[in-house]
């Protein structure tokens, strides 16, 4: 942890903040989620801070519990497609052969589809609750988290400490998780951060197009949803979840990268 | 300044290193180094890896490689300082008067261009000769060089030649422009033995034919003795030795070059066969899945207990191919393995554990050969754990028996595997093998990723351990000098077959069949004229046919 | 015949098989539909006799694999169906809507592809300078926001603020070009931005990875200058890389075209396909679905037949 890139200081700053500022939402804002406090839109003062929104809640706060439905959301979508992606991915590389076969090209047929156009597919037929989002775009997700982990497995298991392992007698699951995960995380952890940004972006998307977070509750996407009109009238509301997103992803690609810097240079110091 | 070619006073080189976890740190990698060379001479830069030859070498280009730079000193090329020279002076330089050889003409051709091209791109731009001439003298130089088919190779791709016949237009690239210099960095290294000396008596003809003045860089001593005047021994960045090449190899003054002079003078007293052998394999042919020809055929040796069966033979020669089907990972179509008196399962997975401790493997390359996240005390208790089920004070104990039996203090068990050089990784390796109490160890090239004089130490206590542990080794090698040291027995292999077997006696004496005769004979050895004499001696030979 | 043309066939094949297999996901899909299309059209208070008589009409009995060929052939004979949502021929508003979304994303593909193969060559020429960092660092803000805020970003700024293009961006045939380039400007500035920051980096990555290379090495030891260089030695070898990116991007624009057509009312596909998603009018998303998919699948198609073309391995073969 010494030696810290200034860089990847002030990522992690940021991301922690978001990330407080999602978990003691109630605490922090200032006024109900969906409580109206003032007129439409009306501008920045001491009692409100960023203004109100297009029915009059306050701005903050519809902020703060933005931030909060869509850091969830993007969680918890990525933990799911973390947990199935490198599950499968080790799975494929470890077993080989035509289960390998099968599990990497259904995941090619997937992919062959835009995540989005088959999102929009899938939501027109079911109801857009937060589960069915989070399921949604967890397994979407998973077929990109499936192909690194595959990779990265199969660039380890063909190296000789394994085949040494093997030739040992160890079992797979000493093989898997003493032997290849050990090696497999660093990358694995700098791609989370990336596919959590991936998250960010798409439930935003999904809420704007009113396909994702439904109304009342607030999430960042949604917010610029409802106060779009506003921008013609020069009403900048609608572009604070703008700021809030670019700050938040900019935050973990920073992480991420210094993560993945790390690995890379563990590689090549060796001798 | 002078009438010399080249004159290199004082330089010194830097580096920019990336330590894992920190800030990128500037080192130097070469501290002040001087030479000269006359034209038409050839000067044999040696040394270990890390010694800076290579480095130094790029320097006669005013060039460094990736994070290199050149930090003093003076580069003076034909009467001019060039590390003072404009950057346009330099390139009318560069592929004009100094022109280089790399180690991998593989990678140093442009896949997407014809060979033609790429040898008279240089001469052209440099404005030696016309389009029609630089052509003429390419097919000229591909005569020269000994390729097939001078006139028309040109007009091939990189890919569609092979890694010899690239390695010599790589050199017909870097002599087509007539320069005054040509800086050979380690032209054969990546080749077969056999192929090498082709390549080797190549270079060394057109050098003469063109009177070209020539740095000659390489680890290998006996090969830089065929072709240079002078050579300079080079130990981290310094200059050890300067001298002739007769009083380098016959008169070292210097205790390194007397080192290097005397690496592979390990003499082993031959034991012999026993009436119980513990390894034999009967008539094993192998094919790898998908492939539609057999890798091993029909191949029959044997090992004797607490003795070393050398397998010998060039890349494609199926020797590692054997190592896999003996250790399980590759079932063979045919055949059997007896080991210690029962016969092998064929299967990894149906072997017993018994098998598996008994039987034990060293790899070529110690680096990925360890879970670098994994300490040594880890990499080598796992094994303690794993057959005879010590835990605490007790694997504590045995752990640091074996560091110790290595050769290797104590404070090792803590370190990770990046943190030891190559000869001390291989060593971690042999104690891990040792770790099982294994009857037999199999060694695939276990010492040609390693500096000579690395190898030397960890041959030497192989050979040590041979006698405490009583263990057997079956010792892959393309390196007949590693054979010479360490085997009881030797099977020469060529593709795929076993041509030669016997003890090591009989299979070094004469009368010899083709190929262990020119495998033999291909080996260069550490005297001034033996690239000739060999020479000599094959037209000879065919001649008489 | 020579190998590569086996080769190319093979990848066609494989194309037509993953499209194939693309359009049985995308109907299956729809299959999934809690409830029925004949109860959504009709409603909660539809009598019996009516929605019987509509699921025969759309030929809901059929079993799911009559219902899946019956479509497919349909498509493939150009009859998309009718849309349940208003009753309109799908063939039509689709063929109307195409031509306009390709039209913005042949005005954003045209600014965006030189210019990123520019921007990405000037990285790679001052690496690790302020011009490279400065170009990772826009990028790196462009990709972290959604493309509908950058859109409402330059709505605020440039509409509003400057008053300089229209912030809807509604087209017609009537229009001359001009008023049509006018009307979609913000648009395709949008467009650019987001897909002109994957691409640029992504090319400044297949640059440096040939630049790399021994024999740009080679090349430099030969005395040539860094932009000869790139030219004779660098440029043969990167093109492959280069148009997997380009194609890789535009496959990529294809979707941004979808959120950004919405925020503009752009009448195109996107649109069309969005606002349909809503309305839960299976027909038009299935067709507009499997029309995404094959213009996604052709491009990465295109992208894998130029890098087979461009490999010297493949062209001249031993």
């Amino acid at each position: 942890m010494k030696n810290m890139p200034i860089s990847a200081i002030i990522g992690l700053f940021f991301t922690g903040l978001y990330f407080l500022m999602a978990i003691f939402a109630p605490l922090i804002a200032p006024y109900g989620m969906s409580e109206v406090v003032g007129d439409v839109w009306e501008p920045a003062s001491d009692q409100f801070i960023l203004g109100t929104d297009n029915i009059g809640r306050d701005l903050l706060t519809r902020m703060i519990y933005g931030g909060q439905t869509t850091i969830f959301i993007a969680t918890m979508a990525t933990i799911l497609s973390f947990v199935t992606g490198s599950v499968l991915g080790f799975f494929a590389a470890v077993s080989g052969g035509w289960v390998d076969q099968a599990m990497s090209r259904f995941v090619d047929l997937i992919m062959s589809i835009p995540s989005l156009i088959f999102a929009l597919v899938v939501l027109s037929v079911m109801p857009t609750t937060v589960t069915i989002l989070i399921v949604l775009m967890g397994l979407l997700d998973s077929t990109r988290v499936y192909r690194l982990a595959r990779a990265v497995a199969v660039d380890i298991t063909v190296m000789d400490y394994v085949e040494a392992a093997r030739l040992r007698g160890e079992k797979v699951v000493w093989v898997i998780f003493r032997e290849i995960l050990p090696n497999a995380l660093s990358p694995l952890v700098a791609e989370m951060g990336l596919r959590f940004i991936f998250m960010v972006l798409f439930i935003s998307t999904l809420s704007f197009l009113g396909l994702g977070v439904q109304p009342p509750q607030a999430d960042w996407g949604g917010i610029v949803k409802e106060n779009k009109e506003g921008i013609n009238y020069g009403i900048a509301a609608a572009l604070y979840p703008a700021f809030a997103i670019a700050t938040l992803c900019i935050s973990i690609n920073l992480v991420a990268d210094w993560i993945l810097n790390r690995t890379t240079s563990l590689k090549g110091g060796r001798g | 300044m002078s009438d010399k070619l080249l004159k290199v006073r004082n330089l010194k080189i830097g580096a920019t290193v990336y330590p894992p976890g920190e800030k990128p740190k500037e080192i130097e990698i070469v501290h002040g180094v001087d030479f000269e060379l006359e034209g038409g001479k050839v000067l044999g830069l040696i040394g270990e890896s890390g010694a800076g030859k290579s480095t130094i070498g790029l320097a006669t280009m005013a060039y460094g490689r990736g994070g290199v730079e050149l930090t003093g000193g003076e580069v003076w090329v034909n009467g001019r300082d060039i590390l003072k020279s404009r950057m346009r002076d330099v390139r009318r330089l560069r592929g004009g008067e100094v022109t280089y050889v790399s180690q991998s003409a593989a990678a140093s051709f442009n896949p997407a261009k014809k060979i033609m091209e790429q040898v008279t791109e240089a001469a052209i731009l440099q404005k030696k000769f016309s389009k029609k001439e630089a052509e003429a003298r390419a097919v000229e130089l591909f005569r020269k060089l000994g390729l097939p088919d001078p006139e028309n190779i040109g007009s091939r791709y990189p890919h569609q030649v092979s890694g010899g016949q690239l390695q010599r237009c790589m050199t017909a690239l870097a002599l087509c422009p007539e320069p005054d210099l040509v800086v050979f960095d380690e032209p054969t290294t990546a080749l077969d033995v056999t192929t090498q000396i082709d390549v080797l008596a190549a270079i060394k003809e057109a050098i003469h034919a063109t009177g070209v003045a020539a740095l000659y860089i390489t680890h290998d001593l006996a090969v830089v003795a065929q072709v240079s005047d002078h050579i300079m021994v080079l130990k981290m960045g310094e200059m050890v030795e300067y001298g002739t090449t007769d009083q380098i190899i016959n008169n070292p003054r210097e205790e390194y070059t007397q080192a290097l002079v005397s690496v592979r003078s390990i003499r082993h007293e031959e034991k012999q066969p026993t009436d119980n052998p513990l390894l034999r394999v009967e008539n094993v042919t192998a094919r790898y899945r998908g492939t539609d020809f057999d890798v091993l055929k029909n191949v029959n040796v044997e090992l004797h207990p607490g003795q070393t069966l050398a397998v010998v033979g060039e890349s494609g020669s199926g020797k590692s191919t054997l190592a896999r089907v003996i250790t399980g990972l590759l079932p063979p179509s045919k055949g059997q393995i007896t080991f210690d008196g029962r016969s092998l399962s064929q299967d990894l997975k149906s072997r017993s554990y018994e098998d598996l401790r008994e039987l034990q493997m060293i790899y070529q390359m110690a680096d990925t050969a360890m879970n670098p996240r994994q300490t040594v005390g880890t990499i080598i208790g796992r094994p303690l754990e794993f057959y005879f089920g010590l835990k605490g004070k007790e694997k504590q104990r045995r752990i640091q028996e074996l560091l110790d039996e290595i050769e290797l203090g104590t404070g090792f068990q803590d370190r990770y595997p990046a943190e030891l050089s190559g000869g001390q990784k291989q060593r971690v390796c042999i104690a891990r093998a040792l770790a099982a109490k294994p009857k037999l160890i199999i060694c695939d090239e276990v010492t040609s990723a390693l500096d000579p004089l690395v190898a030397d130490g960890i041959l030497k206590l192989l050979l040590n351990l041979q006698k405490i542990e009583d263990v057997a080794y079956l010792f892959i090698t393309h390196d007949l000098a590693t054979v010479k040291a360490i085997a009881d027995s030797i099977a020469v292999m060529y593709q795929g077959q076993v041509v030669r077997y016997g003890t090591k006696s009989e299979v070094l004496s004469p009368p010899f069949d083709d190929y262990t005769d020119l495998l033999l004979s291909s080996v260069p050895e550490m005297k001034l004229g033996w690239l000739e004499e060999t020479l000599e001696h094959r037209r000879m030979e065919s001649a008489g046919h | 015949m020579h190998p590569i043309i086996k080769l190319i066939a093979q990848r066609l094949a494989l194309g037509l098989m993953l499209l194939f297999a693309a359009s049985i996901l995308i109907f299956g899909g729809t299959m999934m539909l809690p409830g029925d299309v004949a109860q959504q059209i009709l409603g909660q208070s539809a009598t019996p006799e009516s929605l019987a008589n509509l699921r025969a009409e759309l030929g809901l009995n059929d079993p799911p694999i009559t219902r899946y060929f019956n479509w497919l052939g349909g498509f493939l004979t150009g009859d998309l169906g009718t849309a349940l949502s208003n009753g309109r021929d799908i063939g039509e508003s689709v063929s109307f809507r195409l031509g306009n979304t390709l039209f913005l994303a042949f005005w954003a593909a045209a600014i965006s592809v030189p210019l990123a193969i520019f921007l990405g060559l000037l990285a790679v020429r001052y690496k690790d300078r302020w011009p490279d960092k400065l170009i990772s660092a826009v990028t790196l803000t462009t990709i972290s926001i959604p493309e509908f805020m950058i859109g409402y970003i330059l709505i605020y700024w440039i509409s509003i603020q400057l008053g300089w293009f229209s912030s809807v961006s509604i087209i017609y045939d009537t229009m001359t070009l001009g008023e049509k380039l006018n009307a979609i400007a913000i648009p395709v500035m949008v467009l650019t931005l987001v897909v002109l920051a994957h691409m640029m980096r992504m090319t400044r990555a297949a640059i440096l990875n040939v630049m790399q290379s021994a024999y740009i090495e080679t090349a430099e030891l030969k005395g040539m200058g860094m932009l000869k260089i790139i030219r004779k030695h660098a440029f043969p070898n990167a093109i492959a890389p280069i148009v997997n990116v380009v194609m890789l991007n535009l496959a990529y624009l294809v979707v941004g075209v979808v959120v950004i057509e919405v925020v503009f009312a752009y009448p195109g596909m996107g649109q069309y396909l969005v606002d349909h998603v809503s309305k839960r009018d299976v027909p038009v998303v299935q067709a507009c679905g499997l029309i995404f998919a094959a213009v996604y699948i052709g491009l990465n198609l295109v992208a894998d037949i130029v890098s087979i073309l461009a490999n010297p391995r493949l062209r001249h073969p031993k």
